[in-house]
């Protein structure tokens, strides 16, 4: 693909770029505004069956998780202004910690959904089929949507292992950054659809 | 090949571009006039089988009493038929063709915005294609209707999840396609372009994407639960698993409705290119125009319920979406009266394209008011799941959409392929084409009205006259469709050349040569007057 040179001419446009994000990121909100729904729908009709199930869940594991998200905010935000003034180096150390951060985030997800799956919690499970409507709808819900969110941490770690290369290139730099940007934005993205999943299943007690 | 058959002049997009020669130099392409080929190229095919579906069908149902086929057969052609037309053909349809074709040309512009997601979009919708495709091969192919139901969908034993994840993959690549467009009209049109010196395919083109961006992603998750509940029984929609099926209905068609609006804003725009050329007319209320695309973009969004009156709401939603359901049809008719005032006292040159048009606006208008039958609570508790509805859908998709399309590859193919078509053999397919829809549609009219119901493969012998007739329609149909697409394929190999603008156009894509240079321009563009100053 790269080699064509259909489209020869040099074309940057950063707003244009940063433009395109964000309308993807509104796709994002409405995608799993379709579930938050669907998660509203159910919680106002089984609400105590919510509430009992609700308790399986790891509150400490999943407040550590939603500090981590917060913090690789912090640290891919800071990331850019260290691009910015062209601090090369300490922009590579901080995206390495969000990686990481986002890393440990998903072992901790490993961790949760291993105990689930161990103790039968899983849809579809014998024990899961035994318990109310209620109760498999909340791990159906607890399952699909930390799920998918775990997919979007994925992609979300590809975009900033990609930028840390970029930024290694020096094809990111201080007068050219809006790759960083973008991938921060998304980053962002997928902090706050934690933020609200994190209440939304956990705290729910 | 004929010897008389001049060769193209040299310069166009059609002369090697990148490294690589043929099949591969086109796969591997970002020019967005390349990538607009070759959705047309899937698209036309795509439509050929639909058709093909469709005619069996139709000759099935030609007598009462199995044909040649079980239920079970026809249940499973009437959703690939489905599936097919909308969202491998309608859906993509004029947006990706003409769009990605001559949005970057109409506004001045060398390409959109980022070239290579577009070619990006195109493989994610090859890529869907084939797994709704593979999704009738294994198994038995899936039977639930386009509308994929709960609970039905969760229980049918056929392969309904494939199917679902193809209508998926399809939905993402319409959003990349929808957001590179947005961004396209944002950022790249040429100096002195301003909102409002844009001509109107672009601005149809731009509100559409925005539904493209922000309807799609529900029926995404929604088909995503879909396939959730089939393999682990998480129990969203089923009731029987402490699901509620009335909750999909609403998931599917928050998407679903507007995703007409999808279909048809695009047609509406060819449609608002072709009839100021063929009249040499300004363009009648180019600001209503405008506004009525972005008003139908937006309350279309909020009409969704009128697909379920019948199946459980309040009656103070019911009343609520069939007033809005009202209110859309404003703008579409504010259309209808600005295209007919822009033909008043115009010149009109009677030539295919416009044919394929007049019959658009008149299609769309029966498709459009017995649209309100539907939307009225009263009459659409008659009328619902019968024949009436597939009348009216398909005289708005295809006598809507359909023909618009067929209208626009006759309008632009001089641009697009550098040759002219045989005006003659063009005209007598239009007539054909026409008189075959008339006849296969309009009969579904009356057979709804007496109480024919869809989507079963045999009827009562009271019903027998009216599917005799409309299959017979069927057939005329296919044969106009078969004509015109011979014509096409031979003008696009041997036709006469083409001169740079054919029919006396003003916007952009007509002071460029047919077919147009790599980069559209030689130059940088700047735009001073109105797309349509023909006085
Ligand atoms: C020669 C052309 C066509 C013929 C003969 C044809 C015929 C039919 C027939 C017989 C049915 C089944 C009706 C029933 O049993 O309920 C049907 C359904 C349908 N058609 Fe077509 N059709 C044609 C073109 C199109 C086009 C161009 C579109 C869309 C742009 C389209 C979209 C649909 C849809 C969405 C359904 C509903 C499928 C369902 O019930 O799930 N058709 N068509
Ligand atoms: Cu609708």
């Amino acid at each position: 693909m790269e080699q064509n040179h259909s489209t020869t001419h040099e074309h940057r446009d950063d707003t244009g770029s940063k433009l395109g994000m964000w309308i993807f990121i509104f796709t994002e909100l409405l995608l799993f505004g379709g579930l938050f729904l669907v998660y509203a729908v159910f919680r106002a009709k089984y609400f105590e069956d919510f509430h009992i199930a609700a308790h399986q869940l790891n509150v400490f594991i999943g407040a550590v998780n939603t500090l981590l998200l917060l913090i690789s905010s912090m640290t891919i935000a800071m990331s850019i202004t260290a691009i910015q003034k062209n601090h090369k180096k300490f922009a590579l150390l901080l995206l390495s910690i969000t990686f990481f951060l986002a890393f440990i985030f998903l072992v901790n997800k490993y961790f949760e959904w291993g105990l689930k799956i161990h103790h039968h919690l899983y849809p579809g499970s014998d024990l899961v089929l035994t318990l109310t409507h209620g109760e498999i709808m909340f791990f159906g819900l607890y399952f699909f949507m930390t799920g998918l969110h775990a997919i979007h941490i994925i992609v979300g770690m590809t975009l900033i292992g990609y930028v840390m290369v970029q930024v290694k290139n020096d094809r990111i730099n201080s007068g050219n950054f809006q790759h960083l940007e973008n991938a921060g934005l998304y980053w962002h993205l997928v902090d706050l659809i934690w933020i609200f999943l994190f209440p939304l299943l956990y705290l729910i007690t | 090949m004929t010897s008389k058959t001049t060769a193209l002049p040299p310069g166009s997009f059609f002369d090697q571009q990148g490294k690589y020669k043929g099949i591969l130099g086109w796969l591997t392409s970002t020019d967005h006039k390349r990538i607009g080929i070759m959705y047309l190229m899937c698209i036309l095919v795509f439509f050929l089988v639909g058709v093909t579906l469709g005619g069996i069908m139709k000759l099935e149902l030609l007598r009462p009493g199995a044909q040649y086929m079980d239920a079970q057969t026809y249940n499973g052609m009437f959703t690939v038929h489905g599936i097919i037309m909308i969202f491998m053909v309608v859906i993509p349809g004029l947006s990706a063709v003409f769009g990605n074709f001559f949005l970057p040309i109409m506004i001045g512009a060398k390409d959109v915005a980022f070239p290579r997601l577009n070619l990006f979009s195109w493989y994610l919708f090859l890529l869907g294609s084939t797994i709704a495709v593979l999704s009738q091969f294994g198994g038995n192919g899936p039977d639930t209707g386009w509308t994929f139901y709960a609970p039905y969908a969760i229980n049918s034993k056929t392969n309904v999840s494939t199917a679902v994840l193809a209508a998926f993959v399809l939905g993402f690549s319409s959003i990349l396609t929808g957001l590179n467009f947005i961004v396209t009209v944002h950022r790249m049109r040429a100096k002195g372009m301003t909102w409002f010196k844009m001509p109107l395919f672009p601005w149809s083109l731009y509100a559409t994407a925005w539904i493209q961006v922000l309807a799609t992603p529900i029926v995404g998750i929604t088909l995503l639960m879909v396939i959730a509940e089939r393999t682990l029984r998480i129990g969203f929609f089923d009731p029987s698993l402490g699901g509620d099926p009335i909750l999909y209905q609403h998931l599917f068609w928050i998407y679903s409705h507007p995703a007409v609006y999808i279909m048809i804003l695009p047609a509406m725009g060819a449609v608002t290119e072709i009839i100021p050329t063929f009249c040499q007319r300004k363009v009648f209320g180019y600001q209503a125009i405008v506004l009525s695309s972005l008003a139908i973009a937006g309350v279309g969004y909020l009409v969704w319920g009128h697909h379920m009156f019948t199946s459980g709401m309040s009656d103070f939603s019911r009343m609520a979406f069939s007033f809005l359901t009202f209110i859309v049809a404003i703008p579409s008719a504010i259309k209808v009266f600005n295209w007919i005032a822009t033909m008043y006292k115009g010149s009109i040159l009677i030539k295919t394209p416009f044919l394929y048009t007049i019959s658009f606006i008149f299609q769309f208008m029966i498709g459009g008011l017995t649209g309100l039958t539907l939307g009225a609570l009263a009459t659409d508790i008659h009328v619902h799941d019968t024949y009436y509805v597939v009348a009216h859908f398909h005289y708005i998709v295809f006598g809507g959409m359909g023909f618009a399309f067929f209208a626009a590859i006759h309008y632009w193919f001089p641009k697009m392929f550098g040759r002219m078509y045989d005006e003659k053999l063009g005209t007598v397919a239009w007539a054909i084409v026409f008189s075959g829809f008339t006849l296969l549609y309009f009969p579904m009219f009356i057979l709804g009205l007496r109480g024919m119901p869809r989507r079963y493969f045999d009827y009562l012998p009271e019903y027998s006259s009216g599917h005799f007739i409309s299959s017979i329609g069927a057939f005329v149909l296919i044969i106009g469709i078969i004509l015109m697409v011979y014509n096409l394929v031979k003008a696009a190999r041997t036709g006469e050349l083409a001169p740079a603008n054919p029919w006396n156009g003003r916007t952009l894509e007509w002071k460029v040569a047919s077919p147009p240079p790599l980069e559209n321009f030689d130059h940088d563009v700047e735009v001073t007057e109105h797309p349509y100053d023909y006085e």
